[in-house]
């Protein structure tokens, strides 16, 4: 079960932030603090898995951009981290192959869609990127009729 | 919209309201809409799932959806209800299978493909949805076996998401009932994982083999290369993840390098978190599998030491625990707690190293009560050294409370004590409270060096501390109360209900005075515990019977019920305590001395009245049944104590009738007949009570005269069987039996020597233990009250003369033998026996013990010759009984700390309570001191003195007996002879 999905610059500033289970605010900054911490620390030979406290991170890195996903001990770590992947693939669709930090600031409400989209209460719930993208291009026809 | 904003954020309030709309959508046309339904559904499952339990068969449809999102949208409703409850789906492991076979054989739709794999993420969480089902049961697993199969062929794609697959997979394999095909596979797998240069795919392989080696751990050896290589890598997640490996095939021969491993990680993580884990499973390991004590003490030493006072409290308890409570071998113990002395003595010697404050608190315990072990002098300097770190300022004033106690507990044992004093003066005057207060308490124990040494004794660690819950130590002062007028305790109910009665109207009666007094009482036992007061209440009686009827009810009951089935808890207190019940069975050997004082009167009675009887023979022919009852009424006041006596009596004089009978009928002449056939008539008449009696008097009379012998025999004989049976023993009597050999003519008259002490105490059957030519040798236990005596009677069968006979006894641990003084006697002569008496005394209960011996003997050649022999002595030899009012019972049940309970069946010809109580009574020399309803008392004592009570209770045909005694194993050897008996008869 997910946790936390994260979206990181390289100065550990965060971008996006979605709890799955409650964590009070204050803890959370602590927490982010923490974990982008651990995981700026690793070298890219290093494995993607870390384990902290009693969850373990798995995190993914593009370009300037980090993602970490904290989850419980009965996930699949390889399977999450594939379905980071997958998560970047369709911001790239709907996006059109730019995916940088400038889009997803400036966008934060459909990255939001989108992840709402695929994670539900922790599980991952779609994957078809057609899917996926289907609720917010009806969105984006309302608004530009 | 709307659905998804339902699916995240809800209140489980609103459910009822918007259930109904929801559920109409999951007919709806556009199958996104489904989707989010059952996406809402499940929120409503996750927040409240007993609201949408009538929803099931929906569920199922929508698993049976056309459209593949909705489909993989209830599988996570599946997953969570499987997971709760597996049994109640296994009926769709078939829907489930074909749905992955479709999956995995690329049915879907391609736009679910991610990089070319058909919906990975699908197949995942189908896998776990098979795993969880197919566990533990073969049937359902046997469905799975091909597409898993298929699912293991199929992900051989260079893919990551194909390698989430496989692993999946690989976990569902060994999940469900195992198929060595599939394993087989599996294992390959996880070869592949291992060996893959990958990081990522080398650290799910290592996940993999974690899970797979609890089953199957042969997979580790074929890649232990790998792992060690694992071990070095320096990537700290992948050796933490080796290391737990590792963790999981530790075994007794590998523990020292694994744990060695897990230090050396430990000195260099710094997370907290990792800490506490690892080192409690070091901890866990040390404990499990340590080789040696140097090993484990040294190990738990690095542990305290890194893992400081993060720690899981539960360590250093255990640690504690281990070293208190010790193995099952005494010497390895000590050894292991002076090797833990001596290492902490070390550590301290080390100056300016600071150890963490739980490492200190477990040094300071292991010190102040082990340090006995170490000399004499050594005490000092551990005092010293504690003082030391008193002094210091690093340590939480937890700790040094710790070290004052640890001070404490060695004071006793030092000689000089300067930096006692010194401490003492300093921490009096301390500004912590509890550190004032300890010191204080050391400084008046320190006064009173003999109140100390009984408060800390050595080595008494691991012995339980009992409290005395039943406050029986105020009984005496709640009696007093109770005789001056004072109510008894009454339970906080029954105060409510008479304060109740009392508000409905004014009462005059007396106990409305005394009524206020009641809480004075009530606060000598503020647990609530009525039991103590009501204890003593017995005692006083009278006293309580003057408050009211209604208390009368409660005394009453106070026998069957509270005071007789004490809780638990109910142990004696101290040790102090102890000598009481001793005293009380003293008392009771006094008792019985002032019987025994009463029986031998009684017999000098009938020895004055020897003449009398001898004239009364003639008597009892006409007077008959009077007279006899003259004589037994004198005898009457003695004979309900000999009466269980007798009666094993007559088992030996049974025996020996038939050789008497020899004797008898030459002696016998026609009168002699006549008696004894009047006799027997008035004997018709009487019942069993009084022909027991009869036979306790002839016992009486027997050493007297030879020439009353045979009718007395004949007499005992006749008691012992029933009325019905008296035409058969007259016959007996003139038929002498044929089995008339010299030796029992011997016995005949060796036994009326003997007869003097026997007819005292009971005695056993002559046991023939040895012989040969020259000598034979029989043994005979006699029942004293006080101890049993073990005769041996050593019978010269040459007709030579032996010049000396010894006997000796090989000394064994278990008894104490002591021999009785009046048998020495030099000069055998032939076909004469000689007598030696040894008293034997248990020195600790058992069950059976043998005892050893020779005959030493010279005949008149002057051959010395030897002759081995050995008898066997079971605890009922030593069993007596003891005799006790249901009151004293009741106050030695208190005080007993061990007790065993066993239920045993009856047999139905037993069932009653009283005939079963009979037979223990006859068989184990029980005491039966009180019947009450279905319930029974019974008390016996182990010699000298151990007392043991027993309560048995009857139902149906079960009886329940439960066991108490100061002995912690007379218990269970006499519920063992209870059970042969009960089960036996």
């Amino acid at each position: 079960m997910i946790k936390f999905f994260l979206m990181v610059n390289k100065q550990g500033q965060t971008r996006l932030s979605k709890y799955y289970e409650h964590v009070e605010i204050n803890k959370r900054t602590l927490l982010e603090t923490e974990v982008i911490k651990s995981c700026l620390s690793r070298s890219n030979e290093q494995c993607s898995f870390i384990e902290y406290k009693d969850f373990k991170l798995i995190y993914r890195q593009y370009a300037a951009l980090f993602i970490v996903v904290g989850v419980n001990d009965t996930e699949n770590e390889m399977a999450i981290y594939e379905f980071i992947h997958n998560f970047v693939e369709v911001l790239d669709e709907y996006f059109s192959r730019v995916v940088s930090l400038f889009n997803i600031m400036f966008n934060l409400d459909k990255v939001h869609i989108i992840l709402d989209e695929m994670v539900l209460n922790g599980c991952i719930v779609e994957t078809n990127r057609t899917r996926i993208l289907a609720p917010l291009l009806i969105l984006d026809k309302m608004s530009e009729s | 919209m709307a659905l998804t904003i339902v699916s995240q954020i809800f209140p489980r309030e609103m459910i009822p309201a918007v259930l109904p709309l929801i559920e109409d959508k999951l007919q709806h046309s556009k199958e996104i809409i489904r989707r989010k339904a059952v996406l809402a559904l499940y929120k409503f499952h996750l927040i409240a799932p007993n609201q949408v339990q009538h929803i099931h068969v929906k569920f199922r449809k929508a698993l049976c959806d056309r459209d593949v999102g909705v489909m993989a949208a209830s599988l996570h409703i599946y997953f969570r209800m499987i997971k709760e409850n597996s049994s109640g789906y296994k009926d769709l492991t078939g829907s489930f299978v074909t749905i992955l076979k479709q999956v995995v054989g690329g049915k879907l739709p391609v736009d679910f493909n991610y990089h070319s794999v058909p919906a990975p993420w699908l197949q995942i969480q189908l896998l776990r949805i098979l795993g969880l089902l197919g566990k533990d049961d073969q049937r359902t697993s046997e469905l799975m076996y091909d597409v898993l199969d298929e699912s293991l062929r199929r992900a051989e794609l260079n893919h990551n998401v194909t390698y989430a697959i496989l692993f999946e997979c690989v976990h569902t394999v060994y999940s469900i009932y195992p198929k060595s095909e599939l394993l087989e596979k599996a294992a390959k797998c996880i070869g592949k994982f291992v060996l893959s240069p990958k990081i990522n795919l080398k650290y799910l392989g290592l996940k993999a083999l974690t899970y797979v080696i609890q089953q199957d751990p042969t997979l580790a050896l074929q890649h232990q290369m790998t792992i060690i290589e694992c071990l070095d890598h320096p990537d700290p997640i992948i050796k933490r993840e080796t290391l737990e490996l590792l963790y999981r095939i530790t075994n007794t021969q590998n523990v020292t390098v694994i744990v060695q491993k897990m230090l050396d990680y430990l000195h260099q993580s710094k997370e907290e978190y990792i800490i506490v884990n690892l080192v409690g499973k070091i901890a866990e390991l040390a404990e499990k599998y340590a080789p040696d004590n140097a090993w484990f003490i040294q190990t738990m030493n690095a542990v305290f030491s890194v893992g400081g006072d993060v720690i899981h409290p539960d360590i250093p308890n255990n640690f504690l625990r281990l070293l208190a409570e010790g193995f099952d071998d005494e010497a390895e113990d000590q050894q292991l707690r002076l090797y833990a002395v001596q290492s902490y003595l070390t550590l301290l010697d080390v100056e300016n190293v600071f150890y963490p404050q739980r490492f200190l608190q477990v040094m300071s315990w292991v010190l102040g009560e082990y340090s006995y072990l170490l000399d004499k002098e050594m005490t000092e300097e551990v005092i010293t050294k504690l003082y030391r770190l008193l002094m210091s300022d690093s340590i939480s004033s937890e700790t040094k409370a710790w070290l004052i106690a640890a001070v404490t507990k060695l004071t006793p044992q030092a000689h000089s004590s300067n930096i006692v004093e010194k401490l003492i003066q300093e921490f009096t005057v301390s500004l912590d409270t509890c550190m004032r207060q300890h010191a204080f308490e050391l400084k008046h124990l320190h006064e009173n060096m003999e109140l100390m040494k009984s408060l800390l004794p050595v080595d008494k660690s691991c012995e339980d501390m009992m409290v005395d819950a039943s406050l029986s130590f105020l009984d005496g002062f709640v009696a007093e109360g109770l005789s001056q007028g004072a109510a008894p305790y009454k339970p906080h109910h029954q105060r409510q209900e008479e304060k109740l009665s009392q508000e409905k109207g004014l009462n005059f009666e007396p106990y409305g005075l005394s009524f206020s007094s009641s809480g004075f009482t009530g606060r000598q036992s503020p647990a609530g515990i009525s039991l103590g007061s009501d204890v003593s209440g017995n005692s006083a009686d009278t006293g309580l019977k003057e408050t009211s009827s209604l208390k009368l009810e409660g005394i009453k009951k106070l026998w069957g019920k509270e005071g007789y089935l004490p809780k638990k808890e109910n142990k004696t207190g101290d040790e102090t305590e102890a000598p009481v019940p001793q005293e009380t069975t003293i008392m009771e050997n006094v008792d019985q001395a002032v019987t025994k004082k009463d029986q031998s009167q009684v017999l000098t009675q009938t020895k004055e009245e020897k003449e009398k009887q001898l004239l009364a023979s003639s008597l009892f022919v006409g007077l008959g049944s009077e007279s006899s009852v003259n004589l037994l009424g004198k005898a009457d006041t003695v004979s309900h104590k000999f009466r269980r006596k007798s009666k094993v009596k007559e088992s030996k004089s049974e025996e020996t009738t038939s050789g008497y009978n020899v004797t008898c009928s030459s002696f016998s002449s026609l009168p002699n007949v006549a008696y004894e056939e009047d006799y027997l008539n008035t004997l018709q008449d009487r019942g069993d009570k009084e022909l027991k009696k009869f036979s306790l008097s002839s016992e009486l009379l027997d050493p007297e005269s030879l020439t009353e012998l045979p009718l007395v025999e004949k007499l005992s004989n006749c008691s012992l069987s029933t009325p019905s049976l008296f035409a058969d023993n007259n016959m007996e009597i003139f038929h002498p039996s044929p089995c008339t050999t010299v030796s029992f003519a011997k016995e005949i008259s060796l036994a009326s020597s003997l007869l003097d002490e026997t007819a005292e105490s009971l005695n056993s059957d002559c046991m023939e233990i040895c012989d040969n030519e020259t000598i034979s040798v029989s043994s005979h236990k006699i029942y004293k009250d006080d101890c049993l005596l073990v005769v041996w009677l050593v019978t010269n069968k040459s007709s030579t003369e032996l010049k000396s006979a010894n006997l000796e006894i090989f000394p064994t641990e278990n008894f104490k033998i002591t021999e009785q003084p009046e048998c020495c006697l030099s000069i055998t002569e032939a076909e004469n026996t000689k007598i030696f008496q040894y008293s034997v005394q248990m020195e600790k209960p058992f069950m059976q013990g043998n005892l050893c011996g020779f005959v030493n003997y010279q005949t008149v050649d002057t051959l010395s010759a030897q002759l081995e022999f050995s008898v066997n002595l079971s605890l009922l030899d030593f069993i007596r009984p003891l005799k006790i009012s249901t009151e004293d019972f009741g106050k030695l049940w208190l005080t007993f700390a061990n007790d065993v309970k066993q239920n045993v069946k009856m047999s139905d010809s037993q069932a009653a309570l009283p005939s079963t109580l009979e037979t223990l009574e006859q068989k184990l020399r029980l005491h039966v001191v009180d019947i009450i309803g279905n319930e029974g008392l019974l008390a016996c004592q182990l010699l000298p003195s151990t007392p043991c009570l027993v309560h048995c209770r009857v139902y149906a045909d079960i009886l329940a007996l439960w066991f108490r005694s100061s002995c912690s194993t007379l218990p269970d050897y006499l519920l063992y002879q209870c059970q042969k008996v009960i089960e036996g008869s």
